[in-house]
Order: C-alpha cells, then sequence, then structure tokens
C-alpha cells in the first residue's frame, strides 16, 4: 500500500466513528407519521423551488380573466353574468390542471434516484406516494383561493355563501387527490417528465374542454352531448356550481364521489404495483 | 439465526432480464459479515443491476438471494430495515438543504423531532458538511455531494451498506475522505458491498473481490490471490550507460534465474519476478560490477492487468502497472 490518505481535517477521524457508534434504532413510524414526514417534504420543496408555484398562481389568473371577457359578452350578454356561471368551471379546470404537476415531480424523483433511497427504507410502502399527494393537496387549495378571491374582486357573488364556496373548494381537492394517482401511475411508467407531461397534456385537455365548464351541453351536437355528460369532470363542474351556488343536489356529490372511488379503485393499487417492483 | 449467519449475502444463480438483455445472467456471491467486498467490473457488467435486486429494488428474475440472512424477495422489510444503499441510483434530494436531507431520513426511520435534527447535526459534523448545511445540495461540489450521500445512508448505521460506484468523478483528496469514511465503517462493525470501476480501489479498500463481467461472476479472491493468477509482478531497471545493457542483461538473468526482457528503450531491461529479496541481490550484482544505475522499479501486477487475464481486454485505459516502489 502506497497511498496514505491524508485525515481531512483533525478530529474528524474521532467524530465519524462516534457518528457511526450508535447501533440503536427508533421504532418505526406509522403509516400515516411516514405519509406526513413526505408531505413535509413535499412543502419544503415549494419553499425552495417557488418557481413550481407559477402554475398555480399564473394560470388561475390568466384563465379567468381570458375566459370571463373574451366570450361572456357573446355567451351570456354581459360578462359578469357570465362570471357567476364559468369561475366554478374555471376553478375545476386550473385545479384539475395542476394535477398533472404530480406526475412529472415524481418522474424526476424517480430518475434522480431521489426514490430509490425512499424504496430501500423499512417505512410503510404507500407513504412516499401518499405524502407527495399530500403536499399537492396544499397546492390544489391556494390555487383554489386565488381563483375564488379574484372573482369575487370581479363580482362574482355565490349564492351557497362561504360554507358553499368552501365545500365546494374541497370536493375540489378530494377529486383531484383522486385524479393524482392516474398520473402518479403514469409517472412512475413512463421514461422521461416530458413524456409525462404530453401525455397528461392529450388526457387533460379533452378531460376538461369536452365539458359544461364554459357552455352549457345542450348547445353540443349530440354525439359530443353524449361524450360530455359522462365526463367525470362534467359532475365535478355541476357539484362544485351548485355548492357554490346553493342548488346542489345529492346525486351530484354522489356522482363525484363515485367518480373519485373508480380512479382510486383503479390507479392507487396499478401505482402500487409499479412502485413496488418498479422494471 | 441459522448456518449461513456468518455470510452476509449469498446469492445463488441470480438472473435479470431487461428487454433482451440479460443484465445479469447467473451471478453467485458469498459474502461474509465484516470488512470490504469489491464488486469490480466495467461499466453495464451488471454491478449496478446486481446490487439492486440484492438490496429488494428490484425483483430477480431468476436465482436467489439471501441478505443477512433474509429472502430479498419474500423477507424484503427485514433486508431493508438493515442495509442501506448509497450510490449513482440512490441519492438525495438536490432541492433540498443537506440538513433537511437527514432529517427527512431520520424522521423517516422513526426519530422524533428534536432527535432527528441532533441525530442529522451530528453526522453533518462527522461528514465535515456543517458550514453547507443550510445550503441546497444541488449547489454542493463533488466530494460534499458524495459525503452527504453516504451521511444519508447512515442516518440508521446499517449492518451491510452497499456503496454503489462511491468515487466515481471524484478528485483525489475528496476520494480519500471516502475511503477513510468505508474504512471508519468496516471498523464500527458494518460489512460494505462496494462496486467500482476503480481497480486502484478493490486494491485498497476490498478484503475480497469478485468480478463480473457481461451479468457474470467470472473470478472472484482477494486482490493479491487475483493478481498472483495472473503471475508474478516485473523488475523494470534504466542503466546509465546503454552500451553496457547486454553484460548487465546476462547479469540480471543468472542472479534471478529468469529470463531478462530488452525494452524500447535501449538502456532499459526488465524481468518477471515477484521476489523483492533475490530483485535486489540482482540489483547489487550489478553494482558491484561497476554498472550504473539509474531508475529502477519493482511493480505488482495491477489489477488492470488481471482484468485484462480474465477478459483478453482492459477494464479502462490507464496505467498498466503501478510502480509500487520506485527509487
Amino acid at each position: 500500500m502506497t497511498t496514505t490518505s491524508p485525515r481531512p481535517v483533525a478530529g474528524t477521524d474521532e467524530r465519524l466513528r462516534a457518528a457511526l457508534a450508535p447501533r440503536t434504532r427508533p421504532e418505526r413510524p406509522g403509516p400515516l407519521a411516514a405519509s406526513l414526514v413526505f408531505g413535509w417534504r413535499a412543502l419544503l420543496k415549494i419553499k425552495h423551488v417557488p418557481e413550481q408555484l407559477f402554475d398555480v398562481t399564473a394560470f388561475p389568473v390568466i384563465f379567468l380573466l381570458m375566459f370571463t371577457y373574451l366570450f361572456g359578452g357573446a355567451l351570456s350578454g354581459s360578462t359578469s353574468e357570465y362570471l357567476q356561471y364559468v369561475l366554478p368551471g374555471i376553478l375545476v379546470m386550473t385545479v384539475t390542471m395542476i394535477t398533472m404537476y404530480t406526475g412529472m415531480t415524481l418522474n424526476a424523483d424517480v430518475s434522480r434516484g431521489v426514490f430509490d433511497r425512499f424504496r430501500s427504507l423499512p417505512v410503510w410502502r404507500p407513504a412516499v406516494l401518499a405524502g407527495a399527494l399530500l403536499g399537492d393537496a396544499v397546492r390544489y387549495t391556494l390555487a383554489s383561493m386565488i381563483v375564488v378571491v379574484l372573482g369575487v374582486l370581479l363580482g362574482f357573488r355565490p349564492e351557497g355563501g362561504v360554507v358553499g364556496v368552501l365545500l365546494a373548494v374541497a370536493l375540489l381537492v378530494v377529486f383531484s387527490y383522486s385524479l393524482s394517482w392516474i398520473w402518479t401511475t403514469l409517472g412512475l411508467s413512463l421514461r422521461t417528465p416530458n413524456s409525462v407531461v404530453n401525455v397528461s397534456m392529450m388526457i387533460m385537455f379533452p378531460a376538461t374542454f369536452l365539458t359544461n365548464i364554459f357552455v352549457d351541453p345542450e348547445t353540443m351536437p349530440w354525439w359530443l352531448n353524449a361524450f360530455v355528460s359522462v365526463n367525470p369532470v362534467t359532475h365535478l363542474v355541476t357539484a362544485v356550481r351548485g355548492l357554490m351556488h346553493g342548488t346542489v343536489t345529492a346525486a351530484q356529490v354522489g356522482w363525484v364521489f363515485l367518480a373519485c372511488g373508480v380512479l382510486v379503485a383503479v390507479f392507487a393499487p396499478l401505482a402500487m404495483y409499479l412502485y413496488g417492483g418498479k422494471e | 439465526m441459522n448456518r449461513h449467519s456468518d455470510l452476509a449475502i449469498e446469492a445463488e444463480g441470480l438472473v435479470k432480464v431487461f428487454g433482451r438483455t440479460r443484465a445479469v445472467d447467473g451471478v453467485d456471491l458469498a459474502v461474509r459479515t465484516g470488512g470490504v467486498f469489491g464488486f469490480l467490473g466495467p461499466n453495464g457488467a451488471g454491478k449496478t443491476t446486481t446490487i439492486r435486486m440484492l438490496a429488494t429494488l428490484l425483483r430477480p428474475d431468476g436465482g436467489r438471494a439471501r441478505v443477512l440472512g433474509h429472502d430479498v424477495v419474500r423477507e424484503a422489510d427485514a433486508v431493508r430495515g438493515r442495509v442501506s444503499l448509497t450510490g449513482q441510483f440512490a441519492s438525495v434530494d438536490e432541492d433540498l438543504t443537506g440538513l433537511e436531507n437527514l432529517v427527512l431520513l431520520a424522521r423517516l426511520f422513526g426519530y422524533r423531532r428534536a432527535g432527528a435534527r441532533a441525530r442529522a447535526g451530528e453526522l453533518l459534523d462527522a461528514f465535515g458538511l456543517v458550514e453547507a448545511a443550510g445550503r441546497q445540495v444541488r449547489t454542493y461540489s463533488g466530494g460534499m455531494r458524495r459525503r452527504i450521500d453516504i451521511a444519508a445512508g447512515i442516518v440508521v448505521t446499517p449492518d451491510l451498506m452497499f456503496l454503489d460506484e462511491p468515487t466515481a468523478g471524484l478528485d483525489p483528496r475528496s476520494r480519500n475522505q471516502v475511503w477513510d469514511i468505508v474504512r471508519a465503517l468496516v471498523d464500527q462493525g458494518t460489512s460494505v458491498l462496494l462496486t467500482t470501476q476503480y481497480l486502484d480501489e478493490a486494491d485498497q479498500l476490498a478484503d475480497r473481490v469478485a468480478v463480473i463481467d457481461h451479468g457474470r461472476v467470472i473470478a472472484e479472491g482477494t486482490p493479491g490471490e487475483l493478481k498472483a493468477s495472473v503471475g508474478s509482478g516485473a523488475l523494470h531497471v534504466r542503466l546509465r550507460d546503454p552500451g553496457r545493457r547486454t553484460e548487465a542483461e546476462r547479469l540480471l538473468a543468472g542472479a534471478l534465474g529468469v529470463p531478462v526482457r530488452r525494452g524500447p528503450d535501449p538502456a532499459a531491461l526488465s524481468a518477471r519476478t515477484f521476489d523483492s529479496a533475490r530483485a535486489a541481490r540482482a540489483l547489487s550484482e550489478l553494482s558491484d560490477a561497476g554498472i550504473a544505475v539509474d531508475q529502477f522499479a519493482l511493480g505488482r501486477p495491477s489489477l488492470d492487468e488481471v482484468f485484462l487475464a480474465l477478459t483478453g481486454r482492459p477494464a479502462e485505459a490507464g496505467e498498466a502497472v503501478r510502480e509500487e516502489e520506485a527509487a
């Protein structure tokens, strides 16, 4: 042996040995605790990379202003009247759109190797995914607040009051959370973050535009009307609109919960399967 | 536990297929607890894939493996509780600071808030990263990055640590720091499986080495045994006066008892020998005969030569023989 490595800093070696000495391990965290730790990580990422909030803040503002003033006069006779109709829809559109970033960030974690570190830990396995989605819920809430506050400034007057608006946002966050499992599945099965975005866009554009967000489906040809009326986003918009304006029915909310249940039942196990035996 | 309890890793016929490529094609391994086991091979030889299977990140397509007595498929959770993985495919979050990364992992291991911070602080201190604690990991230098990666792997000191190419791309000083960390880990009783493309690194750290190529283990033994398997080292001599080369050649051949070769340099001679006592005698005979020697070196065969002899191609472009004792 010719290379005797110089000690980097005096005393480092002792500290290193001391740091390596403890072999006791604390008790494993439970599923909820582990998920919350991953949720904390998602919040830290928002703190360090605030740019990722750009889509959360800019999208809603642009969409709301653009659609209200572009179509309002033509579709409803006045922009203020159209705003009452379109705002709940815009809210649904922006929040469901930003769910796509779940898949993209997840895919980046996988390709950077962060994921393998987490997967090699003895923690409840779905915690990584559940925690990331928890962080996303914060983003959805933030985006919702921006839309509602801006809407009120522009003249949006929800008849359902504060409670109606809060319930509408809560329902939307639950739906978005369920929808995110699709992007999680995509994020784990596609190769690059870019391809995740492309595929997600291909799904989200028809899913959000071919709905009752902008116009009454009665004005559409029958075949489009048929698609729109089975689109779960349509049901979500109907329920959110109903909650905000105080005209909601149990059936409207029931359809949304059914859609959430189906999404989670199909995509959560699929995502967990991909996560567990990746490749 | 069982009769194999002295084995940290035992693998039989491990296979992993990606599409049409058999990335790992029947790997057998028996790694004892304690010390460093070197896993050596060029890029794409199947090192990382094997490690990922042993660390429960990939499901084997064939064969069986037990890590610390637990089956990597059926008892994956038990394996995960006792091993840790660090390297190119298991890294920390670049967006978070060094401190946040370690606190995050400590909390996932079950430390409470204050305990997690204390443990993270202790590790940052031990790895010389206190000043960088509050910076995002993406701003770290290569050496710091590797240290935080390793620190992340020992938030709870593992019984077995997989280090996947821990010094790839590091400068010599950072590489030495990583080597010191590995030695300290071993001293504290952690077994280490280290993959590397650097033959020098395996030579420095590993007690035993397996050479892998095209998804198969093609040789295994101590670094010394592997070197011995390709033959002896060589004595290289450079004379001051090239005119006396024939005379020197005869003297050296007599003293060493092996054929002496002339190098392309008209003053150079070399002979294959591993016997340093005989080499010393041969050199003193040269000086007795009044033949001045400018320089000499007794080179041991490097693992590069081992790799070349085993596979018929060099492991990487680099020095063929490391001069161990140069005058």
